[in-house]
């Protein structure tokens, strides 16, 4: 019988090996089902693997837009992962991702045409403002009447893609857009837009602020007093309370920091390579930064990676389906495979493997 | 820019070298939808394999499907132009900026985007008048009511739909003066089960004859359910509702495209911005029903016919904007840039535009 | 504006057929929460549902053959999960939004020769006698099969979670995982189970919808029923009776903001629909106010990892 006995501490040999064995099995699982599709399974895993980083054709644009597209992604896993690690789970970052960039859009169109560089540092307070004040809202329904933020959060998101259409379609709308919905655009307006700091990178501002944030929350997380106490909560929350962490305080700030950087994604994006808000200008960075923030081990080092590795197959997904014609289904299912296989093995991170009766008892 | 631009550049070069040794055009698609979405981007899907069938060995195309509107878009756009496509067609009007920005960057790439109303030296605009085949299916739809109601499900307030229901119901109305139009907002493109909702209510509360400017075919199999008339959405829809689709409105993209393709081939491609109708052949039908009775289809036919040489525009005065006042003079027709941006109801119709 | 022309009657009837889809995945999915567990793939299981009873009602013909079949490939997509949450001991939020993820590209791959199909069509079973009576009976006993069966489940989860054994070593593992355990209970067997009933039952609420409301296939055809699902659990504070009550609220507004638009009257759509969310909201909050966790019937084990360490 196979049994699973838990590790004193996570071995560092397994953390570093699992993502390389994880991806591993999904290359050969994924091969498998190229080659049922009819494909060429080495050239389907070079064309998603290898060509957006290496090819001569591809890779000196391919390269900076593994930053731009990993660049949300990055941003609100290192909020969300602080959250994680202290058991405050917010699963609505998509909402609140949603809602930064109304506001910020909304600041930024407000004061069109006006040329003042002082409009887009306003623009980001305010997306950073929307998305916290997006998530105070199951922050403080959690530490004042103590219903589930899981729930409250997930069902917000709803609520900011309805607010989402509503603005396209008329506050927020174009008057110069012959009647089409959504806003200006607000990456061609000097004033209101993201552009690339050096062109020809992928590096934007957001993509920036995602760097500055893993870089602060790896300091936070190891040598920081509220670090201490996020881990704390996370391990043992009676624990926590001996050492006075005030659950109250940590559950605003955890929520109020994972909303405000999905806020300020969204700002990013809605300013930047996306451009205007539209109906459907949210495609899923929420929710797909919560895998990351995991696949990452919520560590801000194996987010950045995560965060990347995630882009990476989006960007060689494109690729593989106008190159070899793949569908563009088979790559949902081999993200979905790769998701597992990462999610799967990290058991061995954590716990033995003996093969026996029982183990200790 | 100087680092992208010398890639770009090197990538060029790669590219047109390798063309004349492959001797083929590359021609890429960028869709909003999947390809077995059964309507818009089926359409487009199917335009893209009549190239492949016109053209042969000369060409290949290939395809992108689920692309989101915006930053994902203009990263698509971009690498299919590295990969050396020398036509690509984007079939969303949400791809128009990043259609527009991507093109700029590839003077030799020829874009072809439909719907949209920004051009470059390299970018053209297409779009069908879908309006003079709901004319047509408004003329059916008056003749084949019994309770004089008409019920339109609507996916979202833009101009292209308001145009659609305004056409519909004038030509009902033409024939049929005791008609009236139900209009049901679904705010989506694509929503199977909020579709057949929206039919199912319509028909309870009397509608008997259905139109749908939304893409799935669920409003039809309700008709079908129902028994009663319905007419399809961009493609035949007839398997759906043997009984109820009367005829439906078929976008044909196929001419165009081997037109475009052909052009880009043999080097006579310049930017253009098509809006072509049944003349062309982009708005088409499928086989009319036997159930409409003969001297409907007849007059039907007639009015196709008048379309299509040029004789009868839809929108032919006296007309009125719903709230009275006047729009257009007796014998005056509507010119194509108030029809572009059309933002309100002719007079008749109840109810009001969201937003 | 012609209210007069909204038969309540009929209504009622639509939305009893409406909810039906939501119901059956909220029912798998409260089974899913009681035992601890927090299965955010939904969304994923219900459309691999909707193409396997879609494809194989198709093959067979029949459509019966096909919502079990809906049933077998909604629980098999919830096995991948159950291994993975409950022997790998991954974590349950970003595994079922991972299953999402696959189970629509799966089912979109397996659906690509059923594109344009029509499904043969599922009988209304008129149950004879209560049929015939007049009102209640065009109302609540002519629909097909699968419209009494998901009410038959509210019935049977109700009296299976508050009366029987069954139900009661469910909630045990569900509020506290270590005692169970120390009871002698599987906890990952009983776990696993009611995983596969949650994917069953999603599967089957995925085929309802291509089989009979919609009916045909088509890629992403859930449109977010499933994460509709979650939230009227939540709604109903795991309670089986507010499950329904639940669904049929959700489904409802819907077909009433349709309804009323067809029957002329201007409506801010936005906010109609962005309404259920906040009543659910309100609900979590008045229930949680009220008396705690209890009150509320939100497993205590929800979402967290079991292993059996001692």
């Amino acid at each position: 019988m196979i049994h699973l006995e838990k590790r004193a501490e996570p071995s560092k040999t397994w953390t570093a090996f699992t993502p390389v064995l994880a991806v591993i099995l999904t290359m050969i699982a994924g091969g498998l089902m190229f080659a049922a599709l009819g494909k060429d399974p080495f050239e389907a895993l070079r064309t998603i693997f290898y060509d957006p980083l290496f090819s001569e054709q591809f890779s000196a644009y391919s390269r900076p837009q593994l930053l731009v597209k990993a660049g949300p992604l990055i941003l609100i896993a290192i909020g969300l992962s602080l959250g994680f690690r202290a058991g405050i789970w917010n699963i609505g970052a998509e909402g609140q991702y949603i809602i930064g960039a109304i506001c910020g859009a909304a600041v930024g169109l407000a004061l069109y045409p006006s040329q003042s560089w002082l409009i887009y540092p306003v623009m980001i307070l305010a997306g950073a403002f929307g998305g916290w004040a997006w998530a105070m809202i199951p922050a403080i329904l959690k530490t004042r009447f103590n219903t589930n933020e899981i729930l409250v959060s997930l069902l917000l998101v709803y609520v900011a893609e309805q607010l989402l259409a509503s603005m396209a379609l008329s506050t927020l709308r174009n008057p110069e857009g012959n009647g089409f919905p959504g806003s200006r655009n607000l990456s061609q307006h000097w004033a209101t837009s993201n552009p690339e700091l050096i062109s020809g990178t992928g590096m934007h501002i957001g993509v920036l602020f995602g760097f500055i944030a893993v870089i602060m929350a790896y300091i936070m997380l190891n040598k920081h007093m509220l670090g201490f106490q996020i881990r704390l909560t996370g391990e043992s929350p009676r624990a926590a309370q001996f050492a006075g962490v005030n659950p109250t305080r940590l559950i605003l700030i955890c929520l109020g920091t994972s909303g405000a950087l999905a806020g300020l994604a969204g700002l990013f994006e809605v300013s930047g390579p996306a451009g205007q808000v539209s109906i459907d200008f949210n495609v899923g960075y929420g929710f797909t930064a919560i895998i990351v923030a995991f696949l990452g081990r919520l560590h801000p080092v194996g987010i950045l990676l995560a965060g990347l590795l995630m882009a990476l197959t989006y960007i060689g997904g494109e690729l593989a389906q106008f190159m070899l014609g793949l569908p563009g289904a088979s790559i949902q299912a081999f993200q979905g495979m790769l998701l597992f296989f990462l999610l799967g093995v990290d058991v061995l991170t954590n716990f033995r493997i003996r093969i026996g009766h029982g183990g200790k008892k | 820019m100087k680092i992208l631009n010398t890639a770009l550049a090197a990538a060029l070069a790669l590219g047109a070298f390798a063309a004349p040794t492959l001797a083929e055009t590359k021609v890429g698609f960028v869709y909003v939808g999947p390809i077995g979405d059964g309507g818009w981007t089926h359409e487009h899907n199917k335009g893209r394999l009549a190239v492949e069938e016109a053209f042969g060995d000369k060409v290949s195309t290939s395809y992108v499907e689920n692309v989101p509107e915006g930053a994902d878009a203009e990263r698509v756009l971009t690498q299919m132009a590295l990969s050396g496509h020398d036509v690509i067609f984007t079939t969303s009007f949400g791809y128009m900026d990043p259609t527009i920005n991507v093109a700029a960057k590839f003077p030799n790439v020829k874009f072809e985007h439909a719907t949209g109303y920004k051009r470059a030296d390299n970018v053209s605009t297409y779009s069908a008048r879908f309006y003079e085949g709901r004319a047509a299916l408004g003329t059916i739809a008056g003749h084949m009511t019994e309770s004089n109601q008409i019920g339109y499900i609507a996916s979202f307030p833009i101009p292209e739909v308001i145009r659609g229901i305004n056409s519909a119901y004038i030509h009902a109305k033409k024939v049929n003066p005791a008609v009236e139009m139900k209009v049901v907002w679904v705010f989506s493109w694509f929503d199977p089960a909020k579709e057949a909702d929206a039919a199912t209510a319509l028909i309870e509360q009397g509608v008997d004859v259905l139109m749908q400017h939304t893409d799935s075919t669920a409003p039809m199999a309700i008709a079908e359910e129902k028994g009663i008339v319905a007419f399809g959405q961009a493609s035949d829809m007839s398997a759906f509702g043997p009984n109820a689709q009367m005829t439906a409105i078929i976008d044909d993209w196929a001419p165009y495209y081997i037109q475009q393709v052909g052009r880009a081939m043999d080097g006579t491609w310049t930017s253009v911005d098509t809006w072509d109708g049944i003349a062309e052949g982009m708005v088409a039908f499928s086989e009319f029903s036997d159930k409409i009775p003969a001297d409907v289809a007849a007059e039907t036919k007639a009015l196709i016919a008048s379309m299509a040489d040029g004789s009868y525009h839809p929108f032919t005065g006296p007309l009125n904007k719903q709230d009275g006042s006047a729009w257009l003079a007796a014998g005056e027709t509507a010119d194509d840039g108030t029809l572009a941006g059309m933002g309100f109801y002719v007079e008749g119709i109840t109810g009001d535009i969201p937003n | 504006m012609d209210l007069s022309a909204i038969n309540p009657l009929v209504l009622i009837t639509t939305l009893m057929i409406a909810a039906t889809p939501i119901l059956l995945a909220a029912l798998g999915e409260l089974v899913v929460e009681k035992s601890g567990v927090l299965n955010l793939g939904v969304e994923g299981m219900m459309i691999t549902g909707a193409i396997c009873g879609f494809a194989i009602a198709v093959e067979t013909g029949n459509p019966a053959i096909g919502m079990l079949a809906a049933m077998v490939g909604g629980a098999m997509l919830s096995l991948i999960f159950a291994f993975l949450t409950q022997i790998l001991l991954a974590n349950q939020v970003a595994t079922g939004l991972a299953l999402t993820l696959f189970g629509l590209g799966l089912s979109s791959l397996l659906g690509q020769g059923y594109v344009g199909v029509k499904p043969p069509s599922t009988p209304k079973i008129e149950i004879p006698l209560l049929a015939d009576l007049p009102i209640v009976g065009p109302v609540l006993f002519q629909h097909d099969m699968v419209v009494y069966f998901s009410i038959f489940m509210v019935v049977v989860i109700w009296a299976t979670l508050k009366y029987s054994r069954l139900g009661l070593v469910l909630r045990a593992v569900g509020e506290s995982h270590d005692a169970a355990h120390a009871l002698g209970y599987k906890v990952v067997r009983i776990r696993i189970m009611a995983i596969m009933f949650g994917g069953a039952m999603a599967g089957l609420g995925g085929a309802y919808l291509s089989l009979v409301r919609v009916p045909q296939w088509v890629d992403g055809m859930t449109a977010g029923a499933g994460w509709i699902a979650l939230a009227i659990v939540v709604f109903a504070s795991w309670r089986a009776g507010r499950v329904l009550l639940g669904a049929y609220l959700f489904g409802g507004v819907t077909i009433l903001q349709l309804n009323l638009q067809a029957a002329g009257v201007n409506l801010p759509v936005e906010y109609l629909s962005m309404s259920p969310y906040l009543i659910t909201i309100l609900v979590l909050v008045i229930m949680s106010a009220k008396g705690g966790r209890a009150a509320l019937g939100a497993p205590a084990a929800l979402g967290r990892v079991f292993h059996a360490s001692s």
